[in-house]
């Protein structure tokens, strides 16, 4: 049997499944200190099913906490940069495109040296082991110790990074050091700020993680447990505690990847409806389908691969407004138990109405009973019109789909959608994410340029294909179950012999313990 | 004349990326060099012609290479300082200022870049009014200008210098040479007199630039519809609006080709377009009939916030707006023509002018 849990800015959710099936669910208020929400939704989902702590196999969690410190620039740790590919890359370097707030906290000290590779594997300039050794000394006497070492072209050949960082230990032996190689995608700046981010949250991540351990301590659950990333795969916490940044929003990929499994269904629309927002994506072939451009987390350029999703301001907590109608973007959000009129509050909100409309009978009915007929037809059928819309947004063709419809919110979808094929609400569907985080898998990925002068193709392929299942293998996967689930080529303009950059992802089923 | 702040530079780059014509490489890199410049020097003052001597020497610079390239192997900055200096060595007198070969791209700021670096004016001209692929493909070429002496520099410090009997073969020889320094150099080149450049060059494409990002930017403030205010603001065309389903990407003679077809949505609906590219954005096609081509722009825009998109970035799936905008007049004279003819592209179709297009 799993857990997987859910930790969201407002809701911590959790479910017990056993296979496929869900045995019990939850959803408590968010806690300051994560690892408290996350014991109480783990002993009510444990209670509710009447099952010893023993009989669970793993506990799966997703957590948007290490975003939100880079948001709210909190519980950062100061890290240096090293940098190899001088003469090249002078102009621009480490954090330059950081904004000036954040890059004060975590301290702007980073140094460029030689070395680095050419998209062919040429050496820009000889690696200089002194140099870093020297490098190494300044950071040493600067009292850092968390390290983010970036090299040109480190997806093709790592090997000045995986150097440099030996010498940085022989000087600091208690350095934390990401590579940018470990964590990133052809991109310099990109991959770089990745690897400088994930330094400075290694050790809010190391106590997260503690803490999550000592949560399940608590409850006798002694089953390994696992982080989800943001492309719907699993890490193990070990791992999670050296990448952090991986996490970042695995939320929305959860909840689509839940949606993917309540529903049976692995190509749709799913509409995730929370307390303030609703958020739209796709799911293609069982997967959330990827944004095409870079993402900005807390202001700083990443190329992490995003769920491409469409945000409205609709949710649970939205406000009306009857004159002219109006339906959110403001909403009570988490405070909607206290405020909406049908929990005692005095706040019109979008749950009101649909509980006024009949459909559910959420809270006390009577508090809604004097609302106007019409205002709640027009409030509904606005509802049904702005997410009609976004999906409208989302689709590649006019040719209907299927949408499922989850998240707290769903009750909100009380209607048709246009150009739906049709609407499944799944069972358990308030909790998608967290079932989503318990099915998740583990993955590996491969991203480099090949010359098709010196392979074919289908060898160019094969070589990616199997960097990308040795990857996933090395995280956990089962060998067995691994399959490839995304391929990228992408032709290099101006480059003779077919300079091809080739991206793929392999998945597999997590070896069971 | 007038000074080139940070701000100024932000607007310059959107308006880049726009004139890019798809291509021309994402303006982001050169944005932040020339930031950092300008953090570190001063601005740079931009003049008009007008406001420069008949005689004065003005000797641009660009970047050459592959954007994904460019994307990692960030540029040293001394390599375009070391191309311009050869240049000027080469010339035999120093340069009064120095100017932009292709208004479109990244291309569009590496200029203010070493501006800021050398506290040397910048001319508010260009040799393309767009970006295009070949190194010939300028107004410079129909009016004689040439492009040699041409010098390239990698960050390692090897400068090479050419003389070559045409534009096109610096083109031919420059193309190889830059693989060997990593797919990525600093050029310097069509060094002109301000009075050739009054003949050849096309005025104003920097402060074009800089009205194309302004006007996005504000028309996204005051939530107006950004595509719309764009076209307003610059006499462009809207062509199209869907929905990206299905992109082809080949790589023929080291350029990177390709067709991407959209389905459109609104008052497009029904229509399906097609639209081919080599590094830039060359033809459109909506139901089979072509509605624009080269030398004219072609923009694809991301339908929600007119953020252009690149040919490189064109994804299934992606909600666009197609535009058009008029080229300058100078392409439309026959011997500028000749160089970026659909023709030459391989399309066989005359040019029209997409006003004239619109019109019928």
């Amino acid at each position: 049997m799993r857990i997987g849990v859910d930790v969201g800015g407002t809701n911590t959710d959790a479910v017990l499944m056993d296979g496929a099936n869900v045995i019990s669910s939850t959803k408590t208020p968010t806690t300051a200190n994560v690892s408290e929400g996350i014991a109480k939704a783990l002993s009510t989902v444990i209670a509710d099913s009447g099952i010893e702590a023993a009989a669970i196999d793993g506990v799966m969690i997703g957590t948007t906490h290490f975003t939100n410190a880079v948001v709210e620039r909190k519980h950062l740790t100061p890290t240096a940069c090293i940098r190899l590919g001088l003469p090249a890359t002078v102009c621009l370097p480490p954090m330059v495109d950081w904004p000036d707030d954040l890059r004060d906290m975590v301290g702007g000290n980073s140094h460029l040296a030689h070395g680095g590779h050419e998209f062919d594997g040429r050496e820009i300039s000889a690696y200089q082991p002194d140099e870093v050794r020297e490098i190494a000394r300044k950071i040493r006497d600067a009292g850092l110790s968390a390290i983010a070492i970036s090299s040109v072209f480190s997806p093709v050949n790592s090997t000045f990074e995986e150097q440099s960082a030996e010498i940085v230990r022989e000087l600091i032996p208690d350095a934390n050091i990401t590579l940018s190689s470990e964590i990133g995608r052809i991109g310099l700046l990109e991959r770089e700020n990745a690897a400088i981010m994930n330094s400075c949250l290694r050790q809010l991540a190391a106590r997260t993680v503690d803490g999550f351990k000592a949560a399940l301590d608590e409850l006798q659950i002694t089953a390994p447990f696992y982080i989800s990333q943001n492309d719907g795969t699993l890490m193990n916490a070990d791992f999670a505690k050296e990448y952090p940044v991986l996490t970042f929003a695995s939320g929305p990929t959860n909840s689509m990847r839940g949606a993917a499994f309540l529903s049976g269904l692995r190509d749709a629309i799913v509409v995730d409806v929370g307390g303030t927002t609703t958020d739209i994506g796709v799911l293609q072939h069982g997967f959330p389908r990827v944004a095409a451009l870079a993402v900005d987390i807390g202001g700083v350029r990443t190329n992490f691969r995003m769920p491409d999703t469409y945000s409205i301001g609709l949710g649970g907590g939205s406000l009306i407004e009857s004159d002219p109608l109006k339906v959110g973007p403001r909403s009570v959000g988490y405070e909607l138990t206290e405020k909406a009129l049908v929990f005692g509050g005095d706040i019109l909100t979008a749950t009101d109405v649909i509980v006024a409309g009949g459909s559910e009978d959420i809270g006390d009915a009577g508090a809604v009973s004097h609302l106007d007929a019409s205002l709640v037809a027009a409030v509904q059928a606005r509802i049904m019109e702005m997410i009609t819309i976004a999906v409208d947004r989302m689709k590649t063709s006019a040719t209907p789909v299927p949408v499922i419809v989850v998240g707290g919110g769903s009750i909100l979808v009380t209607g048709a959608i246009e150009g739906a094929s049709e609407i499944i609400k799944p069972d358990h569907f308030p909790v998608a994410n967290a079932i989503g985080a318990a099915i998740a898998q583990v993955g590996g990925e491969c991203d480099r340029i090949f010359s098709l002068a010196e392979l074919s193709r289908d060898e160019a392929l094969d070589q990616a294909k199997s960097e990308a299942s040795n990857r996933a293998v090395n995280a956990g996967a089962n060998a067995d179950s691994i399959e490839i689930v995304d391929v990228e080529e992408v032709p290099l303009a101006y480059l003779p012999g077919n300079a091809t950059r080739i991206m793929v992802k392999a998945i597999g089923d997590l070896v069971e313990a | 004349m007038r000074l080139l702040y940070e701000a100024n530079i932000e607007d310059i780059a959107i308006g880049a990326a726009v004139l890019g014509s798809g291509g021309g490489s994402d303006p982001y890199i050169g944005k932040l060099m020339a930031r950092e410049a300008i953090r570190q020097f001063g601005p740079v003052p931009l003049y008009s012609l007008e406001e420069l001597a008949d005689d004065d020497l003005v000797m641009p610079v660009a970047g050459m290479g592959a954007p994904t390239v460019l994307r990692e192997k960030l540029p040293a900055g001394d390599d375009i300082v070391r191309a311009f200096h050869t240049l000027a060595k080469y010339a035999g007198r120093g340069a009064r200022a120095t100017m932009s070969i292709e208004a479109g791209g990244m291309n569009s700021i590496r200029p203010i870049y070493i501006g800021a670096r050398l506290g040397l004016p910048v001319v508010d001209c260009d040799g393309m009014g767009r970006a295009f692929p070949e190194i010939q493909m300028t107004v410079l070429t129909a009016h004689g200008i040439s492009a040699s002496p041409f010098v390239m520099s990698d960050e390692r410090g090897n400068v090479l210098l050419m003389n070559a009997v045409s534009n096109r073969w610096i083109e031919t020889f420059s193309r190889s040479c830059v693989m060997h320094m990593g797919a990525t150099c600093a050029i310097a080149l069509y060094s002109a007199t301000v009075a050739q450049l009054k003949e050849a060059a096309i005025p104003g494409t920097i402060t074009l630039a800089e009205e194309i990002g302004r006007t996005l930017r504000q028309a996204r403030r005051h939530e107006r519809n950004p595509v719309a205010a764009l076209c307003q603001a610059i006499g462009g065309f809207l062509l199209f609006r869907g929905k990206i389903t299905d992109v082809d990407r080949r790589v023929v003679a080291g350029f990177a080709r390709g067709d991407a077809r959209m389905r459109g949505s609104g008052a497009f609906a029904d229509q399906d377009l097609r639209l081919d590219f080599q590094n830039e954005h060359l033809v459109v096609r909506i139901d089979g009939e072509y509605i624009a081509t080269t030398p004219d722009l072609i923009a694809v825009l991301d339908s929600e916030t007119a953020n252009p998109v690149t040919t490189e970035s064109l994804r299934y799936g992606m909600r666009v707006a197609v535009i058009a905008i008029p080229c300058a007049p100078q392409w439309r004279e026959p011997a500028a023509l000749a160089l970026v003819h659909p023709r030459y592209f391989g399309y066989d179709v005359d040019y029209i002018p997409v006003e004239e297009r619109f019109r019928s």
